[in-house]
């Protein structure tokens, strides 16, 4: 953490100087803000809709995850071991869900089916080594199991299945009354990070370098007992896998610490398509680049992954590349889309892209197809939103030198400035809300001030015919 | 809003919209015009010559043993009352007590009643003295006290009549609540006295029956000594007997009001009280339990001798005594807070109280600009114009000839004990005779008038209007331009009244000399025509003259000199802290036709100090424009408060400076103006505001980009000041915040000092900072947060005198905040500010709350033209273009969410909203 916030305030160091010196009220810079290396949309953004900012306290500590329940609802958990329940319309707290002694380290959302109705229910697990569920109507706990071998890491729900599973030093499957169905051998040394859910009842279980998949029997009879098995191991990355997920139906997709991407075959578990993000696909004057400042590991490191089944968006160190599915290759990427590490992506429908890191902000970007070769040159485009030469070069060098596989490129399109410590997560709802969670104990509520405004408009006069006048 | 004196009269009338006869309120001309010394005078006081510098509130008493006396003055500082003499002013204002009815036993009861005097409300003036009191008579228990009453009075003093005749309602009920206050208390203690004297009684017989046993066994039945022992002990059980009774009224007293619609049992607010206290009263049907329970361990009964009551050199019970602690700090807490609240002129309490009615019904937008003032907890006070409508009815159809004069003959028979010197007055025969005839008429008048005090005392509402001092400053500027002949024509009834004097012989003979000594204009006329006779309407004593006088007329000029000599006698006399009557003798002992030389003849030292401080400091701060005709040092400072004409520097000096130096009336009434203007509110919120008004002058005229700083404000985006010298931050702050809407009532909205980072929440409520600028880690980490958010903030630097914000292009700041305005006055321009800021709360009201601007028609409407039909009505119907819509548009916002949380609630934090513009750095 300490390094994240040094790292933070060193970034803005280099690139916001020219208004810092103004500030601090040397007179011999008050010219135009300087532009730097670092991306910088500068104040005007006619395409950010997000106008109104709501602040959600409660929380004491790193607020690091956050769950959507339904259209109006939202859970918020982090290391002070409180889950918060939220409407995000009103910003009001419905529920405060105490019980965990220790921080968060994964929830999600499970929900119940029973026969009239499936109410939405909060699954979490702690470092104070219990799992518990909760009940996101009423806010109690309906179930909690404790005093597990090792704290739970990951969770995985088989709606389908009606199970869960808690990856840790062991992998557990449980039913829906926190009953143990069966589980894996300990793995000594090393813990289940993330898990995806295959086809056939396989699951993917990130460990340090390997990706094992275990497959589920489903007992066919009340005789037989639930099994999990492992069937493959897969050793292809070269480093720890910081991100699993799964794409669609024939795919699912990793990255690790050291940059690499491979896209695996749901079914047959064999390498699709394997980019090493500064290897392969960035050309050589980046890598140039890279010796020349001797990078941190840190910097290639896969942080985040997600998918919209056509593409995927990973968030490799300060960068976001979008990998084509189709067309097997990157083919849009920002090496330095933020100050600092980009913790979290999204790729919504529309072509929009919604990053957010440790620098602090939320940036969104759309998806473009850049300008034939020809006009490369056009001013107009690139100085539409106030950006420098010199973000641009290494792109179109890039297009240049890898034969136009670069085709499209990310736009920066507003950002959203507001938490000081890193923005751990976003969670978009409907009609542009965002909600965003970050170190500095906060939870913001994003909102398309137009709209607020309208609704409040509605609210008034609805109170006005309510009161029958003033 | 309105808060212009000369507005006053206008706004009136619009606002009674009945036909304004009064002539000295509604000129057919302005104000001014009828001023031509406005430098010179203030218009606005009319008793300039009063020896008191402020209202102050004095509470007496009619002691049994020493007649009336001064107790307490409120505020306690003898700076209030300056030389004006108290023990005179408590004769006077104790004298007209006819409420004092008898206590004792009436015939045919066997047993003292207790006799629950409703207080009684007078208004009395003191034309000599230029005092105008009301006058809040009432009685309170005592058993050691004659017919155990004790007869007390409070009393406002003023130098200004209108104002306590228009604020007759207003402080009769005030002053009722602070008397219910304190008679409780008194109820409380004086039961609690009467218990113990039961006690004593109790512990007598006893012991006296033993006695009476002794003797009996010793000297039989029948023995001389045995039988003063059982009379001694009838006594005694008598005394119980009516004791008991006494107790029982008492304690029955509140039942009993109870059931009077009119009474509104005193109920103590909770302020810093223990609570045993509250509880105590809480239950007045019953105020014996708690104290006197408390006592009753620690007081051992006292053997009585019979006839100790009957002691005269007894120590009578302070008013402190007489009452409950408890209520008694109450009642001295509240009367403070009457003292607060009519402190300053007329026109701002009238003003503000118009302000307070008008604000108080813009329930929606009041919000936003105004001081807070908990409208919703206020008490469903009755409306201000209802209240004002009957005063003002009272004032401005003053009609004298409507007066009747038993009324004048009522003022008349306000005493003062010098009977020999009135005689001295009086050298003209024709008017002794007519004196002499008034007195006759005045003796049947005034018999004629106790029974309508008896009449109103048994109302205990009725307003006594003093009809002679009332009448004359009504007609004031009216009858100037009058000639002497038609003086008489209107005031047929006036007729000199002197030396009618009265004995009132009470049971215990203590005489009480009474002896009118109101002067006629006739006498003044006769005295000294040519400089007093315009003076006429307006009293008795000459010196008035030149303060009052607003003559355009050659006589002013032409009595000058004498005037001045006036003057120099008002001095003298100011300068005299010796009792008036005592002066008055050998000033009046001259037959002088001329004032000057009379004043000469005195023999007094002639200018007092005071006097000559006003005249030096006259000249150089006056205006210029408006310099005095005669040179008349009177009144001198005050005029130069006058808010239209004042220049910033003149503004600037400090008005206590002026109320210290001089005790001219006129000089108090100015200085109270600069606080005056919205008592209503927090005063120190107001205060506050106003020298912002001050600020925010200067600051627009010294800053040419105060128009995009003002338009942040507006717009609801934060406005950090940044300097490295915090008293320079403070000053930019406190001139901008007359800018700051408030967002309700979550928090504060003004952060003057921030020497540490701000966060994001923090510019949810935070509109305007001042932030410390420091060379240090916390400094640069204060300036990263401020890199940071820069997109929300618009940062103006003290020091580089730069401003970082959005450009603006809009009209309305320019009105509000024009760089070349050519308002001079700190106090004007706030006034200005306020109205463009309530036209600005109106544009908002009307935007906010038209259905058809924000939401669709019809249903299939889009957003799109909805849109465009709320830019085409802010552009057309309200005048709003530019950028001005965001300032409309946030205040709007506010506007619904006030509505929406409603009033009373914290509710959530106010949302934060903000634009994704391009900041430009402006630079001087």
């Amino acid at each position: 953490m300490l390094f994240c916030v040094r790292s933070f305030v060193v970034a803005l160091h280099s690139h916001k100087l020219g208004m810092l010196r103004w500030l601090l009220g040397d007179r011999e810079s008050q010219g135009p803000v300087e532009k730097t290396t670092v991306l910088f949309i500068g104040e005007e953004q006619p395409k950010n809709a997000y106008t109104e900012l709501q602040v959600l306290k409660g929380h004491f500590d790193m607020v690091r995850f956050l769950v959507r329940i339904d259209d109006v609802r939202f859970a918020s958990a982090g290391d002070d071991g409180i889950v918060l329940l939220w409407n995000v319309q009103t910003g009001e707290r419905l529920h405060e869900l105490r019980g965990h002694s220790q921080q968060i380290t994964a929830i999600t959302r499970f929900q119940k089916h029973s026969a009239e109705s499936s109410c939405p229910m909060i699954l979490s697990a702690s470092s104070d080594r219990s799992v518990s569920l909760w009940d996101a109507d009423t806010g109690n706990r309906v179930q909690t199991v404790t005093d597990l071998r090792s704290s739970v890491k990951c969770l995985l729900v088989l709606e389908r299945l009606d199970l869960w599973l808690s990856g840790g030093n062991d992998l557990c499957v449980w039913n829906r009354n926190f009953e143990l169905l069966c589980k894996t051998e300990d793995f000594n040394d090393a813990g289940i990070t993330a898990m995806i859910e295959l086809p056939k009842n396989c699951i993917a279980a990130a460990m340090d370098k390997e990706l094992i998949i275990y497959r589920l029997t489903v007992p066919s009879s009340e005789l037989e007992s639930w099994e999990i098995q492992e069937v493959k191991r897969l050793i292809d990355h070269q480093d720890s896998i910081r991100a699993l997920i799964s794409v669609n139906d024939q795919a699912f997709a990793s990255g690790s610490h050291v940059g690499e991407l491979i896209v695996w075959d749901s079914l047959d578990w064999t390498i699709q398509s394997y980019e090493r993000v500064f290897g392969d696909t960035a050309q050589a004057d980046i890598q140039s680049e890279i010796k020349l400042l001797s990078p941190k590991q840190n910097e290639m490191s896969v942080q985040h992954l997600t998918s919209d089944g056509e593409y995927i968006v990973a968030a490799i160190g300060s960068g976001i590349y979008v990998y084509s599915l189709l067309t097997k290759n990157v083919i849009a990427y920002r090496k330095t889309a933020h100050d600092s590490d980009v913790l979290h992506t999204l790729k919504l429908p529309n072509g929009q892209l919604i990053s957010c890191s440790e620098d602090g902000s939320v940036r969104f970007w759309m998806l473009q197809d850049l300008p034939p070769p020809a006009e490369h040159a056009s001013s107009a485009f690139f100085g539409m939103w106030g950006f420098g030469r010199a973000n641009k070069q290494p792109n179109q060098q890039v297009k240049k030198g890898a034969d136009c596989l670069v085709l499209r490129s990310l736009e920066l399109t507003g950002d959203l400035i507001g938490h000081s410590g890193a923005v751990q997560m976003f969670l978009p709802f409907n009609d542009n809300v965002l909600v965003t969670c970050s170190t500095d104990h906060l939870v913001m509520l994003w909102k398309d001030g137009d709209r607020e405004s309208r609704l409040r408009s509605l609210d008034l006069f609805n109170k006005l015919e309510q009161n029958k006048g003033l | 809003m309105i808060s212009s004196p000369d507005l006053v009269a206008f706004t009136e009338e619009d606002y009674f919209g009945d036909t304004y006869v009064e002539p000295n309120s509604l000129p057919e001309e302005f104000w001014l015009p009828l001023f031509p010394y406005a430098g010179n005078a203030n218009p606005w006081s009319k008793a300039s010559f009063a020896k008191f510098t402020k209202d102050f509130i004095l509470i007496s008493e009619f002691s049994e043993q020493v007649g009336p006396q001064p107790l307490l003055t409120i505020p306690d500082d003898p700076k209030a009352w300056g030389t004006f003499d108290l023990n005179y002013f408590s004769l006077r204002i104790m004298s007209v007590d006819y409420q004092t009815s008898f206590v004792g036993h009436p015939p045919g009861c066997g047993y003292p009643k207790l006799n629950f005097v409703e207080d009684s409300r007078v208004v009395l003036g003191d034309s000599k003295e230029g005092a105008f009191a009301y006058v809040h008579h009432l009685t309170l228990y005592d058993l050691e006290a004659r017919g155990f009453v004790r007869p007390f009075c409070i009393a406002y003093i003023s130098a200004d009549e209108d104002k306590i005749m228009q604020q007759f309602q207003e402080l009769s009920s005030e002053f009722t609540k602070a008397s219910e206050c304190l008679k409780t208390g008194n109820r409380k203690a004086f039961a609690s006295e009467l218990e113990r004297k039961l006690k004593d009684l109790e512990y007598t017989r006893t012991v006296l029956h033993e006695e009476a046993e002794l003797q009996k066994k010793e000297n039989g039945c029948y023995a001389t000594q045995s039988i003063e022992k059982a009379n001694e002990l009838a006594n005694v059980e008598k005394s119980i007997y009516e004791h008991k009774d006494l107790l029982k009224q008492v304690t029955s007293y509140p039942n009993r009001k109870l059931k009077d619609p009119d009474f509104l049992p005193y109920e103590p607010e909770p302020l810093g009280v223990d609570q045993d206290q509250i509880s105590g009263d809480s239950n007045p049907e019953d105020p014996l339990d708690d104290p006197s329970s408390a006592r009753r361990p620690s007081y051992t009964p006292q053997f009585i001798k019979a006839k100790s009551t009957k002691c005269f050199d007894k120590r009578l019970k302070t008013l402190e005594e007489l009452s409950d602690v408890y209520f008694f700090n109450q009642t001295m807490d509240q009367l403070a807070q009457i003292e607060k609240t009519f402190r300053g002129d007329l026109c701002y309490i009238s003003t503000s109280q118009i302000d307070t009615a008008l604000l108080k019904q813009q329930k929606i937008t009041n919000f936003l600009f105004e001081v807070f003032r908990d409208w919703e907890e206020e008490s469903e006070k009755p409306q201000y114009g209802q209240m004002l409508a009957p005063d003002n009815d009272n004032s401005s159809n003053p009609a004298p000839s409507n007066e009747p004069a038993s009324l004048e003959s009522y003022t008349s028979c306000v005493e003062t004990v010098l009977i020999k010197m009135e005689q001295d007055i009086s050298e003209e025969g024709q008017q002794e005779t007519e004196s002499s005839l008034c007195d006759i008429t005045q003796d049947n008048s005034e018999e004629c008038l106790e029974a309508d005090m008896k009449d109103s005392v048994s109302s205990g509402e009725s307003i006594e209007v003093l009809g002679s001092e009332r009448s004359f400053p009504a007609q004031g500027s009216f009858i100037q331009s009058e000639s002497q002949a038609s003086l008489p024509v209107h005031y047929p009834e006036v007729v000199r009244r002197k030396e009618v004097s009265k004995r009132t012989n009470s049971e215990d003979s203590i005489e009480v000399l009474s002896t009118t000594d109101s002067i006629t204009p006739e006498d003044l006329r006769a005295s000294c025509p040519t400089s007093i006779y315009e003076e006429g309407p307006y009293g008795d004593s000459s010196e008035k003259h030149i303060y009052q006088s607003p003559a355009l007329s050659q006589q002013q000029v032409d009595s000058g000199v004498k005037d001045a000599g006036g003057v120099e006698k008002e001095a003298t006399e100011q300068a005299d802290p010796a009792c008036c009557i005592g002066q008055e003798g050998p000033r009046f002992e001259e037959p002088a036709p001329e004032l000057g030389q009379e004043c000469s003849n005195s023999g007094l030292v002639k200018v007092a100090p005071r006097s000559s401080i006003a005249e030096e400091q006259g000249p150089g701060v006056d205006d210029g424009g408006f310099a005095s005709a005669d040179g008349a040092p009177e009144g001198s400072p005050s005029y130069k408060l006058n808010l239209t004409y004042l220049s910033d520097e003149v503004a600037r000096l400090d008005v206590d400076d002026f109320s210290d130096s001089t005790s001219f009336m006129s000089d108090s009434t100015s200085s109270e103006r600069a606080a005056s203007p919205f008592l209503s509110g927090n005063p120190i919120t107001v205060k506050h505001k106003r020298k912002a008004g001050q600020g925010a002058l200067r600051f627009i005229r010294e800053y040419p980009l105060a128009q995009q700083a003002i338009f942040c404000l507006l717009s609801g985006r934060t406005l950090v000041v940044m300097g490295a010298d915090e008293e320079k931050v403070r000053k930019l702050v406190n001139a901008l915040i007359i800018f700051v809407p408030n967002l309700g009532k979550y928090a504060e909205t003004v952060k003057p000092w921030l020497t540490s980072p701000f966060q994001i929440t923090d510019l949810h409520s935070w509109k305007l900072i001042g932030l410390h600028r420091v060379a240090s880690p916390t400094g640069s980490s204060m300036l990263f947060s401020l890199n940071r958010y820069s997109r929300y903030v618009s940062i103006l630097d003290a020091d580089h005198k730069t401003l970082r914000c959005p450009p603006y292009k809009g009209t309305l700041i320019s009105k509000l905040a024009d760089h070349w305005t050519q308002i001079k006055c700190g106090s004007t321009y706030f006034m200005h500010v306020q109205s463009m800021l309530s036209q600005l709360c109106s544009k908002a009201f009307l935007y906010t709350f038209c259905h058809h601007l924000h939401l669709p028609i019809h249903p299939g409407e889009g957003d799109a033209s909805v849109a465009s039909r709320r830019m085409g009505f802010l552009q057309h119907q309200l005048g709003v273009s530019g950028e001005d819509f965001k300032i409309v548009q946030f205040l709007g916002e506010l506007i619904k969410l006030h509505y929406l949380q409603g009033p009373g609630k914290g509710g959530t934090p106010p949302v934060f909203r903000f634009d994704y513009t391009t900041s430009f750095l402006y630079k001087i």
